[in-house]
């Protein structure tokens, strides 16, 4: 139904309102322009990362001259992208592949490859850019010279391809040494990974001094260079060279995965040639293995880098990408192989198909299998990849001089663009889903910048490629926006700092991508005001010289935090103030929530975030609100309970807020008497309304955070809601009503707390209809926060109870930011449409939070108000000012920095998928509240079918049947099909109002990582765990069993299963489970012992149980919530629950995967 | 009458401009959107202990009753034209009215969707259309006035 009613026409009318922006890359790279400054370094760079892409062997010499030549820190930049460039093709495509469908393995594989890459088209542009560099290169590299030989005919051959891997492979070495030259961007996607690997990565954001030693390496090897190298970098004034120290840091857990682990080490300490000889054997003989062992490197470097820093493995993907498009290659690489480890044989193929469907299906997988050579799914193949070269080609060959400065992002952009555009069929393609978390895409940078651009975890964008006019990104369909996580717990480089450097008319700060035009001038890189460097900055804290403002960590560190000296403030910073507001009516004492709370305040109540001044207050309230007077000197807490709900006032306004520290006794005495004094209430209705009024007018004189427990209607005196749920009618596949709120009072309500900087959190524990629709407006403009625990009850639920405790603990003591406000600037011809998350918006750029929690997300959606055609690179910095709970101002700063491009093709192969259905859902849930419910399905839909429609049209050169997807957007419907079955979507099924009305909060509150999850959950069979390829933290082994597709399909009797769904977890036990597994694991004899209301795993002395524990606490460590564990079996009530997070199988309701996909087949072909 | 009708136009320049400016300042100036719904809505203040409500007509609303005043009078007066002219307008201010966002009081704008970048760009285009209107009917008018005197 949903479908008949989206007629394209009608989405794009959905897309309107929705403000939907289109992005895309060229194949030409402006983004360098930068670079460009840089000048001659940047031809070279250009050369060398088209030899590197195609010819592995030509570029190594050409490295070698660059550096010698160019000490410049951007040229030599760029080169390493060259290295990386071969080593991506190695890994990338041999895993491609096996991926795809393609029956033949090696040959065919090969074959494919040279389409793919398009080496041989790019070539030619290369040579004769660089032209003398191939000359010298030749010189350089002895020992490559065979490998070299069989290299050159590789493009057109295909069988030399493995010996191009080979080369491939060695390349890196090669990268290496350029990457010390420069130490900043080469070395550091691929060959510091596996220095990373060896070095924690715990400090991602720490000062550059790690940095600084490669430079000191590097520097040596650039023969005749070295000491000019430094100035030659500071003058060419692009701000990347400093960037570079601090890009090591981070990238480095990230690059581990990607980068060839065995050439990783040496190369860093060595200088080019004789590196690349020596590496070569390593590499090259064996070039399986080294896959192999990437693989497995990946695998070991991995987990380490993710326990020790949380931003190391979005990073990961991004720094290799370095260039944008290598990212994605490096991660469908390491995808690949992982796919590949697991399951020996020919996994691409057999599951890449749909063995298993229906019947229309299958006919399509025999087809395909009989022929696998002829078949359609290896001509689309193949063909899309020879496309995808010849379009790339157009930009290197066509570009005039200035783009030969372009040249290293175009490089980069060609080198990608076969995997991340690589034609993907979905009809035939089944298994598209990577083994592992997805990391996010890279944009297409010059390596110095991606280096030091923001983590993805903080700061992403839905187009890594920035369309340059909103013409194109209209014609891409696609979103264009921004994910921020900007209070994520962080360790980061702290400045304190007299002067803080900003921008003097936009009021930019100092950031790592603005150009230092000489030592004291920079450019900002937003407004392109020229600036005046101060005094003070000229010295470096952290390396104690002067004159080198661009090492500063503000230059060197795209997320950084500033002490604010006193201008940053409207008034002295307040103390940290908690008010909790209890509802203590019969219904919240028979919920026995209340133990829970005291309990776990008091457990906590030392390590409330604050200081000596932290004030505390309690209101409770049934239909009456009650004070509680603590102030010193009283014995025992004293209770002031006011009747007059309609005119509210305090009654005794000194003492009710009061120091923590002082009072802490008598706190401690009501904390512990709370539960008992109203055991015995019979009082029903609540106040709640009131009771917000009392609490505001307490705590208006300083702000602060007030927590409201509430577990029913409120029904009493002013903001007194009706339940407006019909039950009958929450299966209809009508339009769903009441998704707005019924009154504007807690709006109201709310705009006043924010005025006040007061912050409201609500935590809704309830089994009845609580209108979170009208509820949650209090917290969503002040920038509080909503849990919601639906049937809590203390003993009939006790797996909501644990989860409420764990929540409890991590909101008590988590950080907070008070009196915040958060200001997204972004490069002159963008502008911010819409902001998504918890907060009010001041003006166009600016937030109002009156309290900031780590755990809090935001999505903006961008659009292009004038064209950016002159821009190479556009950058997004986010500041966040906050008063801390110690009552230190502090201000922190994200700095993103991404590419503009100006084709369709670039635009697309930038996508980044999750971002996109992050950023969609954030949009539904603001379309199903302003239109309905099923416009919102259908702008959803519509969206799906509107991008690839573009896609289909604009990029692709030559028409086949079937539904195809440029292979950065092969998830994109099956994401969509889980929204659209997602609990916050779904009609057809029984979903509460309160529990739809709650899921779309939290697609719009949660960072994207979380999000994700609550969208498409992530099963893992759980039965046969295994140490293979486990991640190793803190001596403790966590397995890695791979992501299955949730369609039931890949459920079997004999295994275990656990569906990690964000916020809750499923362990469902087959009934034929392996009696090891259950008395091992869970304890018990046999399948029938299972008991029904299980959600703790027993604390078993063996291995499985070990291992499933550690994975399991592995997942809940990774995210600030506690996802309750649930252990099911077939008769479990919990299991239609599970059931309905199969996404890709058929319900009544709803359509399946496959037949989603014919129906957007069918409305793309219309 | 075709005085009273120049007049009244007039105001309603003098009340729509303001508006208009008001929005360009909310979208160049970053002006607090919560002080900015005040000024363009009724606000609604209680004064402490005397319940007093003091409703403080800006601008909205009185450009909604003078122009439903005006086509009352045009109506009295039997001037079909001129009521067929402005009656698309007089519907609109209905329907907008009626479907204007969950408030507990007159108004129209909600602070906190106003910056929705689609919702200010379609206020500040109804604010110039309007305007556009006011200023040829203002002229219409003026002619008719003259047309008037000269005639009689």
């Amino acid at each position: 139904m949903l479908f008949e009613s989206g007629g394209i026409t009608e989405n794009l009318d959905g897309f309107d309102q929705l403000s939907w922006q289109g992005g895309w890359i060229n194949a030409s790279r402006p983004d360098t322009g930068e670079k460009a400054t840089l000048g001659p370094s940047q031809n070279p760079v250009g050369l060398q990362q088209l030899p590197g892409v195609s010819y592995g062997m030509t570029h190594q010499p050409t490295y070698n001259p660059m550096q010698a030549k160019a000490p410049a820190p951007p040229g030599t930049g760029l080169y390493p992208s060259g290295p990386y460039q071969p080593v991506h093709p190695v890994s990338s495509y041999q895993p491609g592949p096996p991926l795809s469908s393609y029956p033949a393995p090696s040959g065919q594989a090969l074959l494919t490859r040279p389409l793919m890459g398009g080496p041989p088209s790019h070539t030619p542009p290369q040579s004769a850019s660089p032209g003398p560099r191939l000359p010298p290169a030749q010189a350089t590299p002895p020992p490559p010279a065979v490998s070299s030989s069989s290299y050159y005919p590789n493009p057109r051959q295909p069988q030399p391809m493995a010996p191009a891997w080979h080369y491939n492979t060695a390349p890196p070495p090669m990268g290496q040494p350029t990457s010390m030259s420069i130490p900043p961007r080469g070395p550091v996607p691929n060959h510091v990974n596996p220095a990373a690997s060896s070095t924690p990565s715990s400090t991602p954001y720490s000062s550059a001094p790690p940095a600084h030693v490669p430079h000191s390496v590097t520097q040596p090897p650039g023969p005749g260079m070295p000491p000019t190298s430094l100035h030659g970098y500071t003058q060419p004034g692009p701000a990347p060279p400093p960037m570079t120290h601090m890009a090591p840091h981070t990238y480095q857990p990230s690059r581990a995965p990607y980068g060839p682990p065995p050439t990783g080490p040496p190369p860093t300490m060595k200088p080019t040639p004789p590196p690349t000889g020596t590496l070569m054997p390593n590499a090259t003989p064996p070039p399986p293995k080294a896959d192999a062992q990437c693989g497995g490197a990946v695998n070991s470097t991995l987990p380490p880098t993710e326990p020790d820093c949380q931003e190391g493995d979005i990073e990961c993907p991004g720094t290799v990408a370095g260039n944008g498009p290598q990212a994605p290659n490096s991660y469908n690489h390491v995808d690949n192989k992982m796919a590949g480890l697991p399951q020996p044989g020919p996994p691409g193929r057999h599951l890449g198909h749909y063995p298993s469907l229906p019947p229309g299906y299958q006919n399509t997988s025999a087809l395909h299998n009989a022929g696998p050579p002829m078949h359609p799914a290896m001509q689309a193949a193949t063909q899309p990849y020879t496309q995808p070269p010849q379009t790339y080609q157009q930009p290197p060959g066509g570009p005039g001089p200035a783009q030969l400065s372009q040249s290293l992002a175009a490089l980069s952009l060609q080198s990608s663009t076969p995997e991340s555009l690589r034609v993907v069929n979905l009809l035939q393609e089944r298994n598209l889903l990577p083994p592992n978390p997805m990391p996010a895409p890279t944009p297409c940078l010059p390596q110095d910048l991606q280096k030091i651009n923001c983590n993805p975890e903080v700061f992403r964008s839905t187009l890594t490629s920035i369309p340059q006019t909103q013409s194109l990104l209209n014609k891409a369909k696609m979103p264009l926006g921004l994910l921020l996580h900007p209070f994520k717990d962080l360790s980061l480089p702290v400045v304190t700092s007299s002067t803080i450097v900003r921008c003097r008319s936009c009021r930019t700060y100092i950031n790592p991508f603005v150009n230092f035009l000489d030592q004291r001038r920079w450019k900002c890189n937003l407004c392109y005001r020229v600036n005046d460097v101060p005094e003070e900055f000229m010295y470096n804290p952290v390396s104690r010289s002067y004159g080198e403002p661009h090492k500063r960590p503000e230059v060197q560190n795209a997320t950084i935090e500033f002490i604010a000296p006193s201008e940053y403030m409207l008034r002295p910073p307040q103390p940290a103030v908690y008010l909790f507001i209890l509802d203590v009516s019969h219904n919240a004492v028979e919920t026995g929530y209340l133990n829970v709370f005291c309990q776990s305040l008091l457990d906590n109540i030392n390590a409330l975030p604050g200081d000596s001044r932290t004030k505390v207050g309690f209101i409770t309230f049934d239909s009456t609100i009650h004070f509680y007077n603590l102030q010193e000197g009283l014995s025992q807490p004293q209770m002031l309970i006011v009747s007059d709900i309609e005119d509210i006032f305090l009654p005794t306004p000194d003492s009710l807020l009061v120091n923590l520290n002082e009072c802490k006794e008598l706190v401690q005495d009501l904390l512990k008497s709370l539960p008992n004094l109203f055991e015995k209430t019979m009082e029903t209705q609540s106040a709640l309304g009131s009771a917000l009024q009392a609490a505001f007018k307490l705590l208006s004189p300083t702000g602060g955070r007030m927590s409201i427990f509430q577990t029913q209607l409120p029904n009493l005196g002013v903001g007194a809601l009706q339940s407006r749920e019909d039950p009958n009618q929450r299966a209809s596949a009508k339009d769903i009503q009441h998704l707005s709120p019924a009154t504007d009072f807690y709006k109201k309500l709310a705009l006043d707390c924010s005025g006040q900087q007061v912050a409201v959190d609500l935590f809704l524990l309830s089994s009845q209809y609580c209108d979170l629709a009208s509820l949650g407006c209090i917290s969503r403009y002040s920038a509080g926060s909503v849990y919601y625990y639906p049937s809590y009850h203390h003993q009939h639920n006790p797996a909501q109870v644990e989860c409420f405790q764990k929540d409890l603990k991590r909101y008590l003591t988590r950080k907070i930011g008070f009196e915040a406000v958060m200001r997204i600037r972004c490069t002159k011809g963008l502008s911010i449409h819409t902001f998504h998350g918890n907060f009010f918006v001041r003006s166009t750029d600016l937030l109002s939070l009156p309290n900031v929690n780590p755990d809090a997300g935001f999505a903006v959606q961008m659009s292009i108000e004038e064209n950016l055609d002159d821009m190479q690179v556009v950058s997004f910095q986010a500041a966040l000012l906050y008063t801390s709970s110690k009552g230190e101002r502090r201000i922190r700063v994200h700095t993103l920095c991404l590419p503009v491009v100006n084709s369709l093709a670039d635009i697309f192969a930038g996508a980044d998928v999750q971002a996109i259905t992050g950023l969609l859902a954030c949009m539904a849930v603001d379309r199903s509240a302003t239109a309905s419910l099923s416009d919102a399905r259908d702008a959803m839909t519509n969206a799906a079918i509107d991008s690839l429609t573009s896609y289909r049209q604009s990029v692709l050169t030559i028409q086949q049947p079937g539904l195809l997807a440029p292979a950065c957007l092969r998830l994109f419907p099956l994401f969509i099909l889980a929204l659209l079955k997602q609990k916050a979507f779904r009609t057809g099924t029984s979903t509460r109002l309160d529990d739809r009305l709650f899921a779309m909060c939290q697609l719009k509150y949660q960072p994207l990582v979380y999000a994700l999850l609550m969208i498409h959950p992530a099963l893992y069979r759980v039965d046969d765990l295994t140490d293979e390829g486990a991640l190793n933290i803190n001596d403790r082994t966590i397995p890695q069993p791979r992501v299955l597709q949730l369609s039931v399909e890949k459920l079997s009797r004999e295994a275990a299963f656990l569906m990690d769904a964000g916020t809750v977890m499923y362990l469902w036990i087959g009934r034929n489970c392996h009696p090891n597994f259950l008395t091992q694991v869970l304890g018990v004899p046999n399948y029938a012992a299972v008991p029904d209301n299980l959600y703790l795993l027993p604390e078993l002395d063996t291995a499985e149980s070990q291992r499933t524990r550690a994975f399991i606490g592995w997942l809940r460590d990774q995210r600030p919530f506690f996802p309750s564990l649930h252990v099911i079996r077939d008769e479990s009530q919990l299991k239609p629950t599970f059931m309905q997070n199969m996404i890709e199988d058929r319900t009544e309701s709803a359509l399946s995967y496959y037949e989603f996909l014919l129906h957007l087949q069918q409305q793309i072909s219309k | 009458l075709a005085i009273i009708k120049c007049t009244f136009t007039f105001n309603l320049f003098y009340i729509l401009f303001p508006q208009i400016i008001a929005f360009d300042e909310l979208k160049t100036d970053y002006k607090n959107p919560i002080d900015q719904c005040n000024t363009l809505n009724p606000t609604i203040e209680k004064v402490k202990k005397i319940k007093r409500v003091k409703i403080a007509i800006k601008l909205v609303l009185p450009e909604y009753l003078i122009h439903f005043f005006f086509c009352v009078m045009f109506f009295c007066a039997a001037e079909w034209l001129t009521l067929c002219l402005n009656l698309p307008l007089l519907a609109y201010h209905v329907w907008r009215y009626m479907s204007r966002p969950v408030m507990s009081c007159p108004g129209l704008y909600d602070p906190t969707t106003i910056m929705n970048a689609d919702i200010l760009a379609f206020c500040q285009k109804e604010g110039w259309c309007k305007l556009a209107f006011y200023l040829l009917s203002f002229f219409y008018y003026l002619y008719g006035m003259i047309y008037v005197l000269v005639s009689s």
